[in-house]
């Protein structure tokens, strides 16, 4: 399609979000996803090339328009948004579901070492986290996982697009010896 | 030098004691998989005793730390008999906070992240509700009118499938699993074609009391279109 580009530009303009290749693949069944893939490649690369107010983001697997960082002063003055902070132990929780899931409560807090209840209650509320459904063991405790609209916060492709837990370990691991130091 | 008080700051105030054992190691400038046990546990106990005196409630978790660190030290004057089971016994302590380390870190990141709504922003959607052609309507569906559509489904199906109550040949569980798949995917489903695919009459009821579960933890939202009546579950 020789004016595949800009369909796609206007699909993307008026999507309500994230827009995936599959779901554009289905709206045009002539284009095949592999020229798909690379058109939104290309506009992506021309809006970072404008080095406009917007670019295109790759997050929780589709593309979105999304306003460059640097103007976010200005752009929350217009919006006045509600702030989306989380609490470090917001933050912690939601990292221990991120890259442990499918995760129950109790190895949740036997990492954290608290009790994590009202923290999950919150995380579902905002739609971070959510319910997988329950683990057949007694209790049958409630299984979390995170949400497309978590990876939509963070800015994130997808669950691989995390930083790897190798990164993280070298980072908060000091170098350790390989044996031998064993004396207290 | 445990005499030189703990000046916490409210907001510095910690988590669990977790976060206490990492502030002290952090403070004695000490190797996580080296720990001074006698000298940690020194410090942590005077901290919850500072607790006390200031009359803050600190939970059972800060007393199962300060245990857990109590039996370790005992454990380093032990002499070890087995040889095979001669782990230094501060591991037990040193392994869960990397771990919590780790986490930390990983939060940190996670927080310096361009945030949706605080760094980046997005185009408000236009339409409240994204699907089906501006200006039809939908209404929110009652419970009645689940169980409603649920009945006509079960009368669509053969009067000699049995209930088989021995057997759960797909769980609750499972089905919710595959219906978030689905949603993921398309973001919203009608009730029929949910039940497309099955004739079983026990497959049929595990789906819909999957609906109701999701329905209950807030996962999807149930609308039914006015003009065809179609009900149709949208992703949260």
């Amino acid at each position: 399609m020789e004016n595949l580009k800009a369909i796609i530009e206007s699909l993307l303009l008026v999507a309500a979000a994230p827009l995936a290749v599959d779901r554009i693949q289905a709206l045009l069944p002539q284009a095949d996803s592999r020229e798909i893939r690379a058109v939104l490649q290309r506009l992506a690369s021309e809006y970072s090339e404008r080095n406009g107010g917007f670019v295109i983001r790759e997050v929780a697997g589709g593309y979105q328009f999304r306003t460059q960082p640097q103007y976010r002063e200005v752009v929350k003055k217009m919006l006045q948004p509600s702030p989306v902070r989380l609490s470090r132990a917001a933050l912690e929780t939601l990292a221990i579901i991120a890259y442990k899931q499918p995760i129950i409560r109790h190895d949740i807090e036997q990492i954290r070492g608290v009790d994590s209840g009202g923290i999950l209650r919150m995380l579902l509320d905002r739609k971070l986290v959510r319910v997988l459904g329950r683990r057949e063991i007694p209790g049958r405790p409630i299984i979390y996982a995170t949400t497309r609209q978590f990876l939509e916060l963070f800015d994130l492709k997808d669950l691989r697009d995390l930083p790897s837990p190798k990164e993280i370990e070298e980072l908060g691991r000091p170098p350790r010896q390989a044996d031998g130091e064993s004396a207290s | 030098m445990t005499e030189d008080g703990y000046k916490v700051k409210l907001e510095n105030v910690f988590e669990g004691p977790m976060d206490l054992l990492i502030h002290l190691i952090r403070k004695n400038e000490v190797d996580i998989t080296d720990i001074p046990i006698a000298l940690i546990t020194r410090q942590y106990l005077a901290y919850l005793e500072w607790l006390k005196r200031m009359n803050i409630d600190f939970a059972g978790e800060f007393l199962l730390m300060a245990a857990t660190l109590a039996h370790i030290k005992s454990r380093t004057l032990l002499p070890s008999h087995s040889s095979d089971a001669d782990e230094d016994p501060r591991l037990e302590i040193a392994r869960p906070l990397l771990e919590y380390l780790q986490i930390k870190q990983a939060a940190e990141e996670l927080a310096q992240r361009q945030l949706l709504g605080e760094d980046t922003f997005v185009r408000p959607p236009s339409a409240p509700d994204d699907w089906g052609d501006a200006g039809e309507e939908t209404i929110h569906v009652g419970l009645f009118e689940l169980i409603d559509a649920f009945q006509r489904i079960l009368e669509n199906i053969a009067p000699d499938h049995r209930v088989d109550l021995t057997t759960e040949r797909i769980s609750i569980k499972d089905r919710i699993t595959e219906i978030v798949d689905v949603l993921e995917a398309k973001g919203s489903i009608t009730f029929t074609e949910l039940f497309a695919s099955e004739s079983d009459k026990s497959d049929v009821i595990v789906t819909f009391l999957a609906i109701l579960e999701m329905v209950k933890l807030c996962l999807i939202r149930v609308a039914q279109h006015l003009p065809t009546g179609i009900i149709r579950l949208f992703y949260l």
